[in-house]
């Protein structure tokens, strides 16, 4: 199997809907001829024209809005935010309009927003954001966020198919630094199912996107260094969270690190914390516990990004507070 | 007159409701069809009284049972918004209750400039109940939705006229005023993309002019070309706010060159006039020609909604335009003496409107109201209902 970058993964999901499906057309600023800001899109328009690789204005909410309406009549709309940050322009009529289509109005909206996320990229605040919280408490979006190239591609394809809303976050980073297998033929990943990305027996840490990466070294080291051993839960999906995958993993270690590189306050770790006392209380031996990025807008010099956000240090810091409670 | 003459520097000064603006508009009209010097919201109301429009024969295409077709929706809306009114009273409704009254025209000739059996869809606004009509919303559905029913077209989800069929034709907006422009752009462009001879036609009134999604929304399908009417009902007022406050732009219409888009613009208050500039726009995007702005000049004679007492409308103001420039008025002055349609035959069609809301309120009377569990079905295609919460599954954790 050959190996393909996060970036080629996603390029590949998406050239391979279009190709599968006609009712598939991309929509977004500078996808086109110039193949997107990080080149995603690249080749897409040669490949299907101009009818399906649709350069826009600057215009989230006319786009995003557009996507909807041709949604209703059966197209498959992927719209690309030239990076997440911009997602928060469209903010209302996904929320507001795309959410409740079909509930309020039995509106089919199968429509896929997608868009370079996240930081560790020395971006600043405006084209590092991670901004999936936001839409976590909007009934009728659907979020994922992938860390491998295979669940990149798999969760795509699955984005398109779905018949509504799914908001697709890819994390810039990875675009060029991940390289992995991807299996052959129509490999498609269900949305709402966690991924387990390494198996252990003293202590879960349950996170996704690029901290999936950083909890994977800690793991390596704490293994290494103390002895311990630590699950991965890679979430994958964001809305829904697989609370069986959640529950599994506490009833098997007992101890619960949640990871994020969003924001702590109002984070999905809240989220999942709550989740946990709810349905697997009695189980815990320990406090659960969270490491994110500090509470402010994510500055773009190295030595600020690095302090604002969690490092692999910060995990394996909180993992041996967690083990030794 | 020169353009921007009126009002000195060109900006609405600001306290004076009306401001005079003696027609410094940019029309672009079919030639045979004069613009009526209407009082329009941003014309003087002492231009009263309007002079008389010039009588027109009956658009090309419009057949006797056509005229009479009209005048049915025309008088459907209101009688029905009136039925609304006394079911309101009687605390029957939810939710506000926006009325049409004086506006009738303006929804119904351009609706009726559409082709639902060729696939048009409309997007109306909480003002447009006749083009809703005409487009073929039944009364039952109207009431069993103001009544908030469990068989209602939103199985009681939604209220008022947000209701949308997309089988039938039409989708229904939402409250965020200019969101239903770029969903109707996007419409639109499925039409193009997939080379189908359909149009879309969408309403907003002219405060929606001044939010950012229909910038967005008009401007993308602009440049898309898309098969798309952009109607502006100018009824004077949005919410309290004069159309003076609203925008600077001495008319909408002159919004359009800034899209690069055809604009026109018609006195909302002539249903045939409205019908027909709608269907030049309907026409020429099914051939190709993409988005027009069609600007209707009109005049909302109830608040807001039912609740609104209209403290900010000035004295006399809503009676002059009901004595004076009543859209159901005019037009029956239009059947009667230029068309040569009886007496008799509007008496059939009034009758025929009265027994249709009625039997239409007895039966939404008896609908059942939504069942409760539905509360959760249909957040998603799949899962099929969103989870019932634990405290309501009997407290056992």
């Amino acid at each position: 199997m050959a190996e393909t970058t996060y970036l080629e993964a996603i390029r590949d999901g998406l050239a391979e809907e279009m190709e599968r499906d006609p009712s598939v057309f991309c929509l977004g600023e500078d996808i086109g001829v110039y193949g997107g800001a990080f080149k995603v899109t690249d080749g897409l328009l040669g490949r299907f024209g101009p009818d399906r690789v649709i350069d826009t204005p600057i215009s989230e909410t006319g786009f995003v809005g557009a996507a909807a309406g041709a949604a209703h009549m059966g197209l498959r709309p992927v719209c690309e935010m030239q990076f997440i940050d911009f997602i928060s322009c469209a903010y209302s009529i996904l929320t507001n309009y795309v959410a409740t289509a079909r509930y309020r109005a039995f509106l089919p909206c199968p429509m896929v927003v997608r868009g370079p996320s996240g930081g560790y990229v020395r971006g600043g605040p405006f084209h590092s954001q991670n901004p999936e919280a936001a839409f976590l408490h909007t009934p009728g979006l659907k979020i994922v966020y992938p860390a491998t190239p295979a669940d990149a591609k798999g969760l795509l394809k699955a984005a398109i198919r779905d018949d509504d809303c799914v908001l697709f976050f890819e994390h810039k980073y990875l675009y060029r630094r991940v390289r992995g297998d991807v299996p052959p033929g129509d490999w498609v990943v269900p949305i709402g199912r966690a991924r387990l990305a390494r198996e252990g027996a003293d202590l879960s840490i349950i996170t996704y996107a690029a901290t999936v990466w950083k909890a994977l070294e800690a793991a390596e080291q704490l293994e290494r260094e103390d002895g311990l051993s630590v699950e991965v839960l890679d979430l994958r999906s964001l809305l829904p969270l697989d609370d069986e995958a959640i529950v599994a993993t506490v009833k098997k270690t007992n101890r619960v690190l949640l990871v994020h590189e969003d924001t702590a306050t109002g984070g999905i770790a809240g989220e999942i914390t709550a989740r946990i006392n709810e349905l697997a209380f009695e189980w815990l031996d320990a406090p659960v516990r969270r490491v994110a990025a500090h509470d402010v807008p994510l500055p773009a010099a190295p030595a600020l990004e690095d302090f604002v956000l969690p490092q692999t240090g910060d995990v394996v810091a909180a993992a041996r507070w967690l083990a030794a409670y | 007159m020169v353009k921007g003459e009126a009002g000195g520097s060109g900006r609405c000064p600001v306290p004076p409701v009306f401001t005079v603006y003696p027609s410094p508009f940019t029309v672009y009209l079919p030639a045979r069809l004069p613009l009526p010097r209407l009082p329009g919201p941003m014309a003087a109301i002492s231009a009263f009284p309007p002079s008389v429009p010039a009588p027109v024969p009956a658009p090309a295409g419009l057949t006797r049972d056509q005229l009479l077709e009209l005048y049915y929706y025309m008088l459907l809306t209101r009688t029905l918004e009136e039925r609304l009114v006394a079911l309101y009273r009687q605390a029957k409704v939810y939710g506000g209750l926006f009325r049409s009254l004086g506006q009738e025209a303006d929804a119904v000739g351009s609706a009726y400039a559409l082709d639902r059996a060729r696939g048009d869809v409309l997007s109306p606004l909480i003002r447009n109940l006749g083009s809703m009509l005409v487009h073929g919303t039944e009364p039952v559905e109207i009431l069993r939705q103001y009544l908030a029913k469990g068989d209602s077209l939103t199985r009681g989800r939604e209220l008022n006229i947000h209701i949308g069929d997309v089988a039938r034709g039409f989708i229904g907006q939402i409250s965020h005023l200019g969101d239903m422009v770029p969903v109707m752009a996007g419409v639109t462009l499925s039409f193009k993309l997939r080379r189908q001879p359909r149009v879309g036609l969408v309403y907003v009134g002219d405060g929606a002019t001044s939010t950012g999604a229909f910038h967005e929304g008009l401007n993308f399908a602009a440049v898309q070309r898309c098969p798309l009417v952009v109607v502006v009902e100018n009824n004077g007022y949005a919410y309290s706010t004069p159309t003076a406050r609203q925008t600077a732009a001495k008319s909408f219409v002159d919004k359009a060159a800034g899209y690069g888009v055809p604009g026109a613009r018609a006195d909302g208050n002539d249903v045939l006039a409205v019908y027909e500039i709608a269907k030049a726009a309907v026409d020429r995007a099914r051939e190709g020609g993409g988005v027009t702005l069609i600007e209707l000049i009109t005049y909302r004679r109830k608040g807001h909604a039912e609740h609104d007492n209209q403290s900010y409308v000035p004295p006399g103001e809503v009676e002059r335009w009901a004595a004076e420039n009543d859209p159901v008025d005019r037009y029956v002055a239009r059947l009667t003496g230029p068309f040569g349609i009886g007496r008799p035959e509007l008496a059939a069609v009034e009758a025929r409107v009265r027994d249709e809301i009625d039997r239409a309120t007895d039966l939404a009377e008896q609908s059942p109201p939504p069942d409760p569990a539905d509360a959760l079905v249909g957040v998603y295609a799949d899962p099929p209902a969103a989870p019932l919460l634990w405290y309501r599954r009997g407290l056992r954790g």
